[in-house]
């Protein structure tokens, strides 16, 4: 046990952070999130910047344009992209869920065709699983994914629902039922969805915040190449357990390092407004802590994942304590804010207006707090199934 | 970055385990057999030589068996305070210490040692009736102190109370998993219910929070690190908190069985409540981090926030 860096992982720090600071133009500096994180022109090119100077894809094997390095450098990646309140990369589905799903079940051909361009952010992604009658159950998904009778091509038939970044991607991963007959588990074909194919809509969703971060996506009779079969017909399930475990084994520690940003906003907040009240020092220490029990669950999965290679059970737990604690930090810096807690040109210009409001969605959105205590009751704690 | 134990540390894990998982308690002499009195002292005092970090496994393990003789008042509390002489006697059996705080001694009765602010004292006085009839508390008789070559160090004591209660809080959940699994009502184990196994989940994920502060605390301790007193501070607070939690979310699954006295939950509960009263509630440690976070520093020790 050492919490140190190692003299690698110092040196990586230091460097990111000095490139962090030569290259992150101010006006994306304290970024709210939300549809903050795929708009504008200064977006792409600082995720064009952060390609270029080949951070995306740090653990990514060498072979596929990924630097091959530990899983400790991603997470000291994340680290210091919040420490400097710097936006995310624009292609995160990318990143992390279509291209290790790729990685992992994709042809050669395939592999060839996208990984370079989802590193090089020249790509953009989104997922195409939720839909409107299948939301915490992917099995029931009813968008059809039908192989043409010559076998060239599938034909792409449904709607989706709650994509991010659908409105820019390029690509969709997404996964609909190829057997209407076959048993459930076995029904689903996973393919890959050019977005600017002919019978491809999207339409964004206004949400609670008043933005539209998120879309439906309408597909008639899309024509999709028989070469964007994922895995195989019928085995979309499998596939798909993949991208999600891709997407828990990252996730905490992006989840984390924003909330550290929350909570230090919190901490000056509450320096300016009421430090000296016991009961909000009561709340306010309540986060610090947690926050670091939350950083420190991340780095015990991160030698685990180091050391095995698989990601452990905490990924589930980590989303769910996060997702509780950030909607919980949102509502006691609007209390700070007393009476003015309405006004949204006050002092933090709305930012927490914002995050209280878009904090709504956090124990819905990447699995439902009820469907991630399903996951943790049956999966980790073996409890009989519910269903 | 390695946050794991090592393979020796967890071995003594597993050895600690079985050993206490095999008897219903164990007698002093056979944990001074064990070399567990001598952990962290040197060779040359008939130690293993060893650190915080291998105590750290002990406190959880013991904490998980519900051990009721002084380890944690002698190890956890007295053992800073200790010159080379008592550490040998430590080591060998020979003396059982415990310490005065917030002027009670926790296991007053069965030890011969007491460390106080004003040195070491013999361990006579009165043993008050207590919750947690497992580790009394007493309050000392005046009488003669004698010097120490140390001092107490709460960081440590925190820690250790906050692992203690990890392993609390971990054998509440495993009882608990076990009922809900073997309960039948309406012809289905209790377990199936979400209202059931959902309480267990948020116990599985507060014992995961609550074991990484403890450890980071640990690691703190160990490394003699300058964040040691806030991340003890915080571990405290939490672990302590997440350990009586576990315990009521328990006593709720099992119904009925869990609030009788014939079931040993209400035994881990009452231990969780003493550790959490131990040395300051989680109200006043979280209050002592408030002042690392929001002021930077608490009586000179500065803090790191990232």
């Amino acid at each position: 046990m050492d919490l140190r860096d190692t003299p690698q992982e110092a040196e990586f720090r230091v460097e990111v952070r000095s490139w962090i600071e030569e290259n992150l133009p101010d006006e994306l500096r304290g970024h709210r999130g939300g549809a903050a994180r795929f708009e504008g022109e200064a977006l792409r090119a600082w995720s064009l910047a952060l390609s270029e100077a080949g951070y995306p894809g740090l653990t990514w094997p060498a072979e596929y344009g990924g630097r091959g390095a530990p899983y400790s450098f991603q997470a000291i990646f994340y680290e210091e992209i919040a420490r400097s309140e710097a936006p995310p990369h624009v292609g995160v589905i990318g990143l992390g869920m279509a291209g290790p799903t790729i990685m992992a079940h994709g042809t050669e051909a395939q592999k060839e065709r996208y990984l370079a361009k989802i590193l090089s952010a020249e790509e953009i992604w989104c997922q195409g699983f939720s839909e409107p009658n299948a939301g915490s159950d992917l099995a029931a998904v009813q968008t059809s994914v039908t192989l043409a009778a010559d076998g060239t091509h599938f034909v792409v038939s449904g709607q989706k629902v709650w994509s991010s970044y659908a409105h820019i991607a390029d690509f969709c991963i997404l996964v609909g039922r190829g057997d209407p007959e076959a048993p459930r588990y076995q029904n689903l074909t996973y393919v890959i969805v050019d977005m600017h194919a002919p019978g491809v809509e999207v339409r964004p969703l206004r949400q609670i915040t008043g933005e539209a971060e998120f879309n439906e996506i309408f597909f008639t009779d899309v024509q999709v190449p028989r070469e964007n079969l994922l895995g195989e017909i019928g085995q979309g399930w499998q596939v798909a357990m993949t991208t999600l475990l891709h997407e828990r084994a990252t996730l905490g520690f992006a989840l984390t390092t924003g909330l550290e940003v929350g909570v230090r906003k919190l901490l000056a907040l509450a320096r300016e407004r009421g430090a000296d009240d016991a009961a909000i020092r009561d709340r306010v220490a309540r986060e610090w802590i947690e926050l670091h029990a939350l950083k420190f669950t991340n780095y015990r999965a991160l030698t685990r994942l180091m050391q095995t290679g698989l990601p452990g059970p905490e990924g589930s737990g980590v989303k769910l304590h996060w997702s509780e604690q950030n909607q919980r930090l949102t509502k006691l810096a609007l209390e700070l804010h007393g009476s003015e807690a309405q006004l949204l040109d006050g002092e933090s210009g709305g930012f927490w207006q914002f995050q209280q409001l878009r904090s709504r969605g956090n124990t819905i959105e990447a699995g439902t707090s009820e469907i991630l205590r399903n996951i943790i009751a049956e999966r980790v704690l073996g409890l009989p199934r519910s269903r | 970055m390695n946050f794991a134990f090592t393979e020796e540390q967890e071995q003594l894990r597993q050895e600690a385990r079985s050993f206490l998982a095999g008897r219903d308690e164990p007698s002093w002499s056979e944990l001074v057999e064990l070399g567990w009195l001598g952990v962290s002292a040197p060779e040359q005092l008939g130690g293993a030589g060893l650190g915080f970090l291998e105590e750290a496994v002990l406190f959880e393990e013991l904490g998980r068996a519900l051990y009721a003789g002084p380890y944690f008042a002698t190890v956890a509390l007295a053992l800073p305070a200790l010159g080379d002489e008592q550490l040998a006697a430590v080591a060998a059996g020979k003396e059982r210490w415990s310490a005065e705080i917030d002027g009670l001694v926790p296991d007053l009765a069965s030890v011969d040692w007491v460390v106080t602010d004003e040195g070491a004292a013999r361990a006579e006085g009165q043993e008050l009736p207590t919750m947690d009839e497992t580790r009394p508390l007493g309050r000392l008789a005046t009488g003669e102190r004698t010097p120490l070559a140390g001092s107490l160090d709460r960081p440590r004591a925190l820690a250790a109370t906050a692992l203690e209660a990890v392993g609390i809080a971990q054998r509440a959940l495993e009882l608990g998993i076990e009922h809900a699994t073997q309960r039948q009502q309406f012809g289905k184990p209790i377990g199936v219910y979400q209202a059931v196994s959902h309480k267990l989940a948020d116990t599985y994920v507060e014992t995961e929070l609550a074991r990484s502060l403890a450890y980071w605390a640990a690691w703190c301790v160990a490394e003699r690190d300058e964040q040691a007193p806030v991340a003890a501070a915080a571990a405290k607070a939490y672990a302590t908190e997440a350990a009586v939690a576990a315990c009521e979310r328990a006593i709720q699954v099992h119904g009925g069985i869990g609030f009788t006295w014939e079931h040993v939950l209400h035994r881990y509960y009452k231990r969780a409540l003493w550790l959490e009263a131990f040395w300051g509630f989680p109200a006043e440690h979280r209050a002592d981090v408030a002042a690392w976070a929001l002021e930077g520093a608490r009586d000179g020790v500065p803090v790191r926030i990232a």
